[in-house]
């Protein structure tokens, strides 16, 4: 518990704010996970906040002028510095603050929005000077696992196995030939406050995550599990159900790394074969048994390890 | 009124910076620029400057951090040179058509490779095309007046244009040259506080950056456009009132012996004066030398130019940046493009010196000079010719 | 944006400053709804009124009415099918939308 939580009730299904930062009328694909992920991390943070937008799809869904899905102020500028953009902002609240020329009581959260490529990939080195620089605001990744707005290219966070236009099956290949890149623990290495997993499935506990995670004093970042049909090949009425499934194959797991210490959010004791995860997906249709086999064997040793730095072994 | 004072320019740019009480500051430190901003994270350590001093990890984020504060209101310096200005490239467009009107101070520096922390102006004429105000310092006294009028224009509501003063690197940058910074109450005059015409306030929120579908992106860049060209008049107009507060006076295009020139030097930053030299010398022989110089290189002060050209035979365009396999320097083939269209234009010759440090000599000028009256009976060969180099 | 006008096509007199967007979530002018080619109905009788499709719609259509049922704006929902998919009731069916 951070002492910047204590007032903080946490939502339930009773509570949920009745506030939509985020507008309908947006153009993601039928049954999107990202935007849907967008929509409840807002919905948690309120009308108080200043985002800023990786360019990506959530980019470009909200925002083809004249129009803007965007009801709280909004800011895009380009791919890979969302996190670059946002200490700006922040460091200009500070000073507009001190100067008395903004209301210093005012609270003002400051949200950084990026896909998994402006993330993990071109815009790993913003982000890991931002969290360095201990500027007061959240970074929010949305992982769909691929960069979907240019076509479904992979990234370094698509996971082993997986059919991309760039990671392509075929005789020498059987897709993405590298594992997701761990970013939480990258964020978590920077030692800021709070860093957590959350998913669309749980929304509760994702709107709750986003909501410490704001509350922080200093960064806080929260990497959010995202269905893509158009880029998965799946059914949009699905992504739910893979979401949930993400978790409990244990491919997701959900949790928080507060001030450096790992708590397992939702621990999966009974955790069902990846296999039924990945053959509702036509990015993992091609997989041999072996490769699934391979892929189990990764996700149960993730696990442990992730068990063991929760001490929870 | 100020005193003058023997200063390093750097730290002279670095005490107007302060004067102009700006909010927010992001920078990376890159030679020759280093002198500017080890002295603002000074001031601000020791809190004479009241601002956030953002030690960002590379220019891509010094002047993305810089868009995003000055999207939120604050007054916002950056400051850079060469491979960092390189590096802020895909952001440097970004900035005036988002209306943020960022002030920075480059200290202009050849381009690798191969490396060279030494002075030209392949860097900044890599960006000619960002749309932003730009301006040419000769000397310390110059730039620190730059840095008080960009911030003056640039956040000028008719304007909100991001704003470029360019030093030469070293020579500019690091002499000590006696310099007058004014009272901070004439800068205050002078300089009002920011107030942009929008802002990133949750009180009334807003859309930056949206998507340019194809039935818009050519009239946003046509409204850009026409209000670039508008900055012209308040650019001038700051000027004005620069002098009236300051009692320094500045035009876009300064000229020097151009009474009955025949033969012109044009040229950009601090070699004019070595340039001057040349003139008076050349002078001195009875051949009717002049100088022209741009302190104002966008929006160009197309019609300042051709008027200050006028009645000369040849202009001879010294080019401190290559342009490989192009029809002249950058400024040669503006120049020569700006006269085209002009009844009885002087010939253009164009040559490139100075090159990732190399000296340009009083005697370097005198012979571009006497080549200018060379070509003033014959057509140069060539486009361009790159002058001092060994064969 | 001036008014009256709901497209991008005006003069560039007209583009605003910077090309911003000064009316917040002005997408609700745009219908998603056309998209559809499912449509959610919802069997009020087996409806527990938990909320569940309200939360999970990316589109942001349910609204409760006054007896607390959750019911779809069809001017925006897509037909995804998610509502759907996570009622723990059964509650609503995806039916063909007729042309
Ligand atoms: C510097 C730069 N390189 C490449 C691009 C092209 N680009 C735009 S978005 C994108 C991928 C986005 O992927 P991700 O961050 O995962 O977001 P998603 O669209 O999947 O939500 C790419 C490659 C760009 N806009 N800028
Ligand atoms: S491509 Fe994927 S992430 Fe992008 S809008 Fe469509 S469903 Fe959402
Ligand atoms: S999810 Fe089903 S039961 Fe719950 S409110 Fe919606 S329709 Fe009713
Ligand atoms: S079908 Fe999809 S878009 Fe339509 S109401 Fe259900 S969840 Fe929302
Ligand atoms: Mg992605």
């Amino acid at each position: 518990m951070l002492k910047e939580w204590a007032k903080f009730k946490g939502f339930s299904a009773k509570n949920l704010p009745k506030e939509e930062p985020f507008a309908p009328g947006h153009r993601a694909c039928q049954g999107c996970g990202e935007v849907l992920a967008l929509r409840l991390a807002l919905k948690a943070l309120g009308m108080n906040v200043i985002a800023i937008s990786a360019t990506g799809c959530m980019e470009i869904i909200s925002s083809p002028f004249p129009y803007t899905s965007w009801r709280v102020p909004w800011l895009h500028v380009a791919f890979e510095n969302a996190a670059a953009v946002a200490s700006g902002v922040e460091a200009a609240l500070r000073a507009l603050k001190r100067k008395g020329r903004f209301p210093r009581n005012r609270r003002v959260d400051v949200v950084a929005f990026a896909g998994d490529g402006g993330t993990a990939d071109i815009g790993l080195q913003a982000l890991s000077g931002a969290l360095e620089r201990g500027h007061d605001f959240v970074y929010i990744c949305l992982d769909n696992e691929a960069y979907m707005n240019t076509g479904v290219q992979r990234s370094g966070c698509t996971p082993y196995g997986a059919m991309t236009t760039t990671s392509p099956p075929g005789k020498k290949s059987i897709g993405q030939m590298t594992w997701k890149k761990n970013v939480p623990a990258i964020a978590a290495a920077h030692g800021i406050p709070y860093v957590a997993t959350a998913t669309p499935a749980f929304f509760l506990d994702l709107m709750n995550k986003v909501k410490k995670a704001a509350l922080v004093e200093g960064p806080a970042y929260v990497h959010i599990y995202s269905p893509c049909p158009t880029g998965w090949g799946t059914k949009g009425e699905d992504s739910i159900t893979l979401a949930k499934l993400a978790v409990e194959t244990r491919i997701f797991p959900l949790y928080e790394v507060i001030e450096g210490k790992y708590y397992i959010t939702r621990k999966i004791t009974k955790p069902k074969p990846v296999e039924e995860y990945l053959k509702r997906q036509r990015r993992f249709r091609h997989l041999t048994e072996e490769e699934i086999r391979k892929i189990q064997a990764r996700v149960d040793a993730e696990y442990e390890r992730l068990l063991r730095l929760a001490e929870c072994l | 009124m100020g005193k003058r004072i023997a200063k390093e320019v750097s730290i002279a740019i670095a005490e107007a910076v302060k004067q102009c009480r700006v909010d927010v500051i992001a920078a990376y430190p890159i030679t020759p620029q280093t002198h500017i901003v080890e002295h603002l994270s000074e001031l601000v350590a020791n809190g004479e400057l009241d601002a956030e001093y953002i030690t960002v990890e590379s220019e891509h984020s010094a002047i993305s951090a810089c868009l995003g504060s000055v999207a939120t209101g604050a007054r916002t310096f950056t400051s850079t040179a060469s491979q960092g200005l390189a590096l802020m490239h895909e952001i440097l467009f970004i900035a005036p058509a988002l209306r943020l009107p960022v002030v920075m101070v480059v200290a202009n520096r050849a381009l690798s490779a191969p490396i060279s922390i030494w002075n030209d102006h392949g860097d900044i004429m890599a960006e000619r095309d960002i749309g932003w105000i730009q301006t040419f310092a000769e000397n310390g006294q110059e730039a620190v007046d730059l840095v008080y009028h960009a911030f003056r224009v640039a956040e000028d509501r008719r304007v909100m244009f991001p704003a470029i003063v360019n030093i030469d690197g070293f020579t500019l940058s690091h002499m000590i040259e006696p310099i007058e910074l004014p009272d901070q109450e004439q800068v205050d005059r002078y300089l009002p506080p920011f107030r942009p015409r929008y802002k990133l306030d949750p009180r009334k929120p807003l859309s930056m950056g949206p998507v340019g579908i194809p039935e818009i992106y050519t009239e946003a860049k046509k409204a850009q456009d026409e209000a670039f060209k508008n900055a012209y008049k308040v650019i001038l107009k700051a000027w004005d009132e620069f002098e009236e507060v300051f009692g320094r006076r500045y035009r876009p295009v300064e000229t020097y012996r151009m009474e009955d020139a025949e033969v012109a030097l044009l040229i950009m930053g601090s070699l004019a004066e070595t340039a001057m030299t040349a003139v008076d010398r050349m002078r001195e022989a009875g051949k009717r030398v002049g100088l022209v110089r741009l302190r104002l290189w966008r929006p160009f002060p197309l019609r300042d130019f051709v008027k200050a050209v006028k009645g000369l035979k040849v202009l001879a365009v010294i080019d401190r940046a290559l342009s490989p396999g192009a029809t002249g320097g950058p400024v040669g083939t503006e120049v020569r493009s700006a006269l085209y269209q002009v009844p009885g234009r002087p010939r253009v010759v164009n040559f490139i010196a100075g090159l990732g440090g190399r000296d340009v000599t009083v005697e370097d000028f005198e012979e571009m000079a006497d080549r200018a009256y060379v070509y003033m009976k014959k057509k140069p060969k060539e486009p361009y010719e790159m002058i001092g180099v060994k064969e | 944006m001036p008014k009256g006008k709901d497209t991008a096509l005006i003069s560039w007199k007209e583009v605003p400053f910077g090309c911003y967007i000064l009316e917040p979530g002005n997408s609700v002018g745009f219908k998603t709804g056309d998209w559809r080619s499912f449509r959610p109905v919802l069997d009020k009788e087996k409806c527990v009124k938990c909320g569940q499709c309200y939360i999970m719609c990316p589109d942001m259509t349910y609204t409760q009415d006054e007896e607390g049922y959750y019911i779809a704006d069809l001017t925006y929902c897509k037909g995804c099918g998610i509502c759907a998919s996570v009622c723990p009731k059964g509650a609503i069916t995806m039916v063909v939308e007729e042309v």
